[in-house]
């Protein structure tokens, strides 16, 4: 199976963490990724405003390279830019006017975008293509023991119509972490919004949202969390030092991208991991359940 | 909090104008307070997301333009998920942000961020907060 993927900003940078798990994991599944020629930035937050298309044309533009390299499916691996590509596809397919505006703006492109490529979550191709059947045959190393709390956060089933699964109670996760041998660990904060980019200048909310997502993952039993958003990862992890600074109470608890316990559970090499990029270290707990 | 309500405010323009930014029929909140209930950012807000509505409503153009609380909202999309009415919360609160950036009104200064403000977190996140914040 080949696919055509859109790695986004932080793919590239912070979350090489995200992308080198997935690479390995895709690898022993037989998906091969073609990284989209000439991609550019998705926007990462979609525009709510009706009058708002100047927005939409870089999502768009991003489609019509997906075109142009003879393809009509774009994956992601990244929940914002999941939404952000998504929600931009079905608005403008389901408003010409606008789709003909942002085309006429983009006049310099050899096509017209059309509305015909579709936008599908790494999530979304594990559990309706591959299938979590199949996926839990092809399970090298299994997460034995490994109590695993799922974190949705928004984007990924917000709104409705975009979301990948229920909008009030998601399971995908859930269940590819059964299929890979692990624990899941359901807990009432799982699409919670961790306060996203007001972690830029508000750190200290993200910190409050931080506590009580963590402690209530720890307090279901959880020895990890995992995510599927470098935003929420960031968030997450790296403000644990803020969060422990204003909670003296707080503990500290690994996160991992979901990718990541696919690429365990497919017996990929530490180095593809690149636990060197986490602000809590999880080898730890990894090594206690002889995960690594 | 003494709030004046006149027939004026409620037919002002501005009214109109988060209506038509927004796409949403402000009249159709019956005030049941769910969107307010599930939000996660109301600690931090000093008007809630059902009242952002009300004052809509009323055309209380300075309470809202001057709110922390249009900053606090993320765009979660909780409230939207769960309004019984199918009343997009969000958007009406993207409107008041766009009401005031496209008059040049940026809630970030983006040169006042301390170069460990910038080093520190990922593109994904300057990126989204430049997008809500700045014009």
């Amino acid at each position: 199976m080949k696919i055509s993927y859109y790695p986004g900003c932080t793919l590239k940078s912070n979350a090489k963490n995200f992308e080198e798990s997935t690479f390995c994991a895709l690898k022993h599944l037989g998906v091969e990724l073609e990284e989209l020629p000439r991609w550019n930035c998705c926007g990462t937050v979609f525009s709510l405003a009706t009058d708002d298309l100047i927005h939409h044309v870089a999502p768009i533009r991003n489609l019509i390279r997906v075109k142009q390299s003879n393809s009509n499916q774009l994956m992601t691996l990244c929940a914002m830019c999941y939404n952000t590509l998504k929600r931009a596809n079905e608005r403008v397919k389901s408003d010409p006017d606008s789709l003909e505006k942002i085309n006429k703006f983009m006049y310099r492109e050899d096509i017209d975008y059309e509305g015909d490529v579709e936008i599908v979550h790494l999530l979304e191709l594990l559990r309706d293509k591959i299938t979590f059947e199949t996926l839990a045959q092809k399970v090298i190393k299994p997460l034995k023991n490994l109590k695993i709390a799922n974190y949705y956060g928004c984007l990924l089933v917000r709104p409705k119509e975009i979301g990948l699964d229920d909008v009030e109670n998601p399971t995908v996760l859930e269940n590819l972490v059964s299929a890979l041998g692990g624990e899941p660990i359901d807990f009432p904060y799982k699409t919670e919004c961790c306060a996203a980019y007001q972690t830029v200048d508000k750190p200290e909310i993200v910190a409050d949202r931080t506590y009580h997502i963590l402690t209530s993952a720890q307090g279901q039993g959880a020895d990890i969390v995992a995510v599927s958003c470098p935003l929420c990862a960031f968030n997450l992890d790296h403000r644990q030092k803020q969060t422990l600074k204003k909670y003296p109470d707080f503990k500290n608890i690994p996160i991992l991208y979901f990718t990541q316990l696919l690429a365990l559970a497919m017996d990929c090499p530490e180095k593809d991991l690149r636990f060197d990029l986490h602000y809590i270290d999880p080898k730890p707990i990894l090594k206690e359940r002889d995960l690594i | 909090m003494r709030i004046n309500i006149s027939k004026n405010k409620v037919r002002d323009d501005f009214v109109l104008k988060i209506q038509e930014l927004s796409g949403q029929n402000l009249l159709a909140c019956y005030q049941c307070g769910k969107c307010s209930a599930g939000c996660p950012a109301v600690s931090e807000m000093d008007i809630l997301p059902n009242q952002i509505i009300r004052y809509a409503q009323l055309g209380l153009k300075d309470e809202l333009l001057k709110s922390k609380a249009i900053w606090i909202c993320a765009s979660c999309m909780t409230c939207n998920a769960r309004c019984p009415k199918g009343i997009n919360i969000a958007e009406v609160i993207e409107a008041l942000r766009q009401y005031l950036l496209r008059k040049r009104k940026d809630h970030l200064k983006v040169e006042k961020l301390t170069d460990n403000q910038k080093e520190d977190v990922p593109p994904i996140a300057l990126i989204s907060n430049f997008r809500k914040f700045t014009s």
